[in-house]
């Protein structure tokens, strides 16, 4: 029983920090719509923020002093962050802005280890609070009682505030709908910054207030990340009391989970967000996501045709100019655009449920790593010829798509993409625990190309030959009425639905065979690099697919293509700086706010501005 | 051939010591370090450290076959994919005689995976995964570093001195983590078959719950715990574990726990008492260890982290097989690393035929706190050949040499 009850507190202290990071991204996403990848930032920001605060301010008011402040100082970072960054990119189309947060995690990642430097700090004790209490017999560190205690203050704080506020108010119809509410001349401008500053207090005042249970360190940013997601999911997008039960669900079932299951630590509460989203799919305490509120910010988009003469002509000639690169470029320029092609198709299938069906997974390397685990598993266990084990990947990564598909079907939005993002978890997990089969992450190793391949340029020709013929695929089967249909889907089911497309078989469908293009340039990947580890099935993978599908144009046909080649040829240039990610953050960054349609899209708008039909599209 | 050479000296602003394939008379051998410098900042930086000072001596003194010793330093963002192109850019643009670097072991595995399909030389420096020259041991890959199975038998050897017989262990959920807890139990077992093991944690790595981690190991009342995290998660586990009082009364082992990166970090909370792998650079006396540690600290004014050390040795090492070699031709410097012996600042060390295996060992004692920061005490250094397993066993687990 004494157990028990402190594992309970156990349970509740851990929630204290993930509720208060976990509700600032709730409320900057209930009414900017804007999914903050940078939260974890502002959380490491707090921490370290604070680390520093403490060692100036002494004693216990000191100490609560340098929490409060930390968390107002990362407020004030967020408000910068919001009108240098964010503001300009309002009007870009759904879920652009997180473009935009993954260049500012990079700038902050690299400011951090330039002012605090590398090492990891242990946070300083809360003075007055070093000791336990025993409860039941079982000891517990007062902090955790002090933590349990101020939890629900901050909670009744915030629901005073959107609840009995006028500010609250505003808030709350913006979070049901904004225009509605810029139509009644409320500044929009100026409650978004509001609520940002908000939510980046929050965050800040999260890591600052977990210092004395641990500290700070530059991979913290990342690793809150995934929490706060499903926490916010479960909860329900928006809802604060939700994101305060979710986050206690989460802490208490891991608490008992490290005790009765010491090995579910990597997977269980992925494991509760897809139990949670399959019985109430928008959280415990969400609302059904208002009809209309997506894909209408920004210009609408026009509808997509074949390519002109012209352009077919040009990509034709860049692909001609790609067959000859073995004649006039190096090993090594062969082995880079092998590896450019291959991440642009995996983007490209990404893409194509994403921009054509208005999909949005965050869950899609599963299908890139799960291709290459195919192979990579028929290579190593049954001695599976090379060529056989290629054709078997992308039909293992459909069928994965298949399943994982019919799963989701039910969600839309954000919860769409929470759903697969836990499913791909789950394939990770899988892969990662289950070391006797899968290799763990020492992954497999040792699976290179059949002889007739094996070598830089016949491997070269052979990723020409499928990345270049998957992504003319992708892009065909965009212009068949498979895809006109999948396109009616998006834009209106409820009209598609009444001309007879059954949309959420169409867009089970296009999910499957993207997943199966995804698994393709997996097994491209795992034949080209001779090894696959759990890292092509990280989250990391998915986002930096769906970061240049946006970068590139989410409304172009050629977006992710050119996004990707654009990313991957910058990126391999640039890390050989040393402060690559803070050069690499700002010019992501730049590119959004002078080009809010993404590359492909600005471009084309420029040339027909000066009198060219269309841009230079396909050209990788 | 020329669009190349276009194409590199547009790139020289990117230093990257591009040569055309042509200039083979280049004025300088270079070697290929791949790590991961922004991931793993706050490792690899003291790695490339020792690196760097070891290259200043070596090149003050003449550098090595009269050519001065360079290295080229790339990130690879800690990712396998990204490390194996980045191995083919460094051999097949830059010219780099052989490759070394890598602290996280899949990423090792990756480069020696492809390093043995491109028949390049690979110097594992710091990645500990036991399979690497075991289970996946390939004739083009050597590893510098004492192993996990080596350092989780020192301490087993430790443990079996006492009268524990219940033992808890906590290790982060994944390969290194599972390696050390196998080979630690194993190693034990052989010693004193009557111990048990009660309960097993496996925190995810970096994101430790300490709390529940410490009343469930406080659950199974063990005699003894067997620790394997590191970095934030170790300094978790310490203070929730003190806090509470898990480890009054228990005789705890730490692996990796007395190496300056995990210890400094701790202060004044450091745990007393644990018997661990580490490097007390701060009390070494005898000369070779001295010297370099009074070089690093007039370099760097800082003392020597355990990466710096190994930084050091991995150009020690790749020096004494290019002098060994007399060229710098692949095959000419495997043959080298084979049985090759180098005189290091613990001594020295050899790089065994059978295994590929270097006879690095590690420094084995007690924590304790000196002037409010956690220091070694009553440590010795043991030889890294005393703790690998007989060439019989070794023959069986490294498919390669048969």
């Amino acid at each position: 029983m004494g157990l028990f009850v402190a594992q309970l507190l156990t349970g509740l202290a851990n929630a204290a920090t993930l509720f208060l990071v976990a509700s600032g991204l709730s409320l900057i996403f209930g009414v900017t719509r804007i999914v903050n990848f940078a939260h974890g930032s502002f959380y490491m920001l707090g921490a370290f923020i604070g680390y520093s605060l403490m060692q100036v301010l002494p004693g216990m008011f000191g100490f609560w002093v340098s929490v409060l402040l930390a968390g107002l100082a990362v407020g004030v970072i967020g408000v910068i962050v919001e009108i240098l960054v964010l503001r300009p990119v309002y009007k870009a189309p759904e879920l652009f802005q997180l473009v935009a947060t993954f260049g500012v995690i990079l700038v902050i990642q690299d400011l951090a280890l330039l002012t605090w430097g590398a090492d990891d700090v242990l946070g300083p004790r809360a003075p007055g609070l070093k000791g336990i209490v025993r409860v039941l017999g079982e000891p517990v560190p007062k902090y955790d009682l002090a933590l349990i205690a101020i939890t629900p203050f901050i909670l009744f704080g915030l629901w005073y505030l959107i609840a009995k506020t006028r500010l609250g108010i505003l808030v709350r119809a913006a979070t049901q709908d904004r225009e509605m509410v810029g139509a009644l001349g409320v500044n929009q401008a100026w409650l978004f910054t509001g609520v940002f500053f908000l939510g980046a207090t929050l965050a800040g005042l999260g890591g600052a207030i977990q210092l004395p249970k641990g500290g700070a360190d530059l991979l913290m940013d990342f690793n809150i990340l995934a929490a706060i997601f499903v926490v916010v999911v479960i909860g329900g997008m928006g809802s604060l009391p939700g994101a305060y039960v979710a986050a206690a669900l989460i802490s208490i079932l891991n608490v008992f989970g490290v005790t009765y299951l010491p090995q579910s630590t990597l997977v269980l509460m992925f494991v509760v967000m897809a139990v949670v989203l399959m019985i109430k799919p928008y959280g415990l305490f969400g609302r059904e996501e208002v009809a209309g509120e997506h894909g209408q910010v920004g210009e609408p988009e026009r509808p997509i045709k074949p390519a002109g003469i012209a352009v077919r002509l040009l990509v034709a000639f860049g692909i001609f100019l790609l067959a000859l690169l073995p004649w006039f470029g190096s090993d090594f320029a062969q082995v880079l655009t092998a590896d450019v092609i291959i991440f642009c198709l995996f983007a490209a299938s990404l893409h194509f449920i994403l921009g054509l069906g208005g999909l949005v997974s965050f869950g899609h390397a599963a299908f890139f790593g799960g291709g290459a685990y195919v192979a990579a598993l028929l290579v190593s266990y049954l001695q599976t010829p090379m060529e056989v084990a290629f054709l078997l990947a992308p039909i293992g990564a459909g069928f994965a798509a298949f399943i994982i598909g019919w799963l989701c079907m039910r969600l839309t939005g954000v919860y769409f993409a929470m759903l697969t993002l836990a499913f791909a978890q789950l394939i990770w997990s899988l892969v990662y625990q289950w070391g006797e089969f899968t290799g763990g992450d020492d992954g497999l190793v040792d699976i290179w190309p059949a002889a007739w391949l094996n070598g830089t340029t016949p491997y070269y020709y052979f990723t020409l030959f499928f990345g270049i013929g998957g992504i003319l695929i992708l892009r065909h089967v965009a212009h068949s009425p498979f895809g006109y249909a999948l396109r009616a889907s998006r834009d209106s089911a409820r009209q598609a639905e009444a001309t007879g497309i059954n949309t959420k078989r169409i867009q089970w469908a296009a999910f499957t065979f993207a997943g199966a293009l995804a698994g393709l340039s997996g097994a491209l990947f795992v034949f080209s690099k001779g090894s696959v580890f759990p890292t092509e099935l990280e989250i990391g993978r998915s986002f930096d697919a769906l970061i240049v599908i946006f970068l590139g144009g989410v409304k172009t046909l050629s977006g992710a293509v050119v996004g990707g080649a654009s990313l991957e040829y910058a990126k391999d240039f640039l890390t050989r700086f040393e402060y690559w990610r803070l050069t690499l953050g700002l010019i992501i960054i730049f590119v959004v706010i002078v080009a809010p349609e993404g590359i492909s899209g600005t471009m084309r708008k420029m040339a027909e501005r000066v009198g060219i039909i269309r841009g230079r599209e396909g050209d990788s | 051939m020329k669009i190349q050479k276009i194409i590199a000296s547009a790139l020289t602003v990117a230093a990257i010591g591009v040569t055309s394939i042509t200039a083979n008379a280049a004025d300088t051998i270079k070697i290929g370090e791949i790590n991961h410098y922004k991931r793993m900042a706050a490792f690899a930086g003291p790695y490339k450290n020792g690196i760097e000072l070891a290259l200043g001596q070596i090149n003050d003194a003449g550098g090595v076959l009269g050519k001065p010793l360079e290295f080229i330093y790339r990130d690879d963002q800690g990712k396998p994919g990204e490390a194996i192109k980045i191995a083919g850019e460094l051999m097949t643009r830059d010219n780099t005689v052989m490759l070394t670097g890598t602290i996280l072991s899949h990423v090792g595995l990756a480069i020696s995976s492809y390093a043995a399909e491109k028949k390049y030389l690979y110097l594992a420096s710091e990645p500990l995964a036991d399979s690497l020259v075991w289970a996946k041991g390939n004739d083009y890959t050597f590893r510098l570093r004492a192993s996990t199975y080596m350092q989780a038998a020192m301490l087993a050897e430790e443990a079996a001195k006492t009268d524990a017989k219940t033992y808890a262990t906590i290790a982060p959920n994944y390969a290194y983590g599972k390696d050390a807890v196998a080979a630690f139990k194993d190693a034990l077992l052989k010693l004193k078959p009557e111990v048990t093991f009660v309960t097993e944690q496996w925190p995810a790595l970096f994101k430790i719950d300490a709390g529940a981690e410490a009343q469930a190991i406080e659950r199974a009342k063990p005699d003894a715990i067997y620790n394997v995290t590191f970095g934030g998660d170790l300094a978790k586990f310490v203070r929730e574990g003190t806090t509470r009082g898990l480890f009054d009364g228990r005789n705890v082992y730490g692996l990796l726990t007395g190496e300056p990166e995990y210890l400094e970090p701790l202060k004044d909370e450091a745990p007393e008492g644990w018997i661990v792998t580490g490097y007390p650079w701060y009390d070494l006396t005898d000369k070779s260890n001295k010297e370099f540690v009074d070089a690093y600290q007039a370099e760097f004014n800082e003392g020597p982290k355990i990466g710096s050390l190994v930084g050091y040795m991995t150009a020690q090492s790749i020096a004494a097989a290019l002098e060994k070699a007399g060229s710098t031709d692949t095959d000419a410097l495997v043959a080298a690393f084979k049985g090759l012996a180098v005189d290091t600042p613990v001594g020295q060390i050899m790089f065994r035929e059978q295994d590929h295996q270097s006879t690095m060992g590690a420094f084995v004692g007690k924590t304790a706190l000196k002037d409010g920061a956690g220091v070694m005490v009553d440590w010795v250094y043991k030889d890294g050949a005393d703790y690998l397993p007989s060439d019989e066993e070794v023959m069986k687990l490294r498919p390669a040499s048969q």
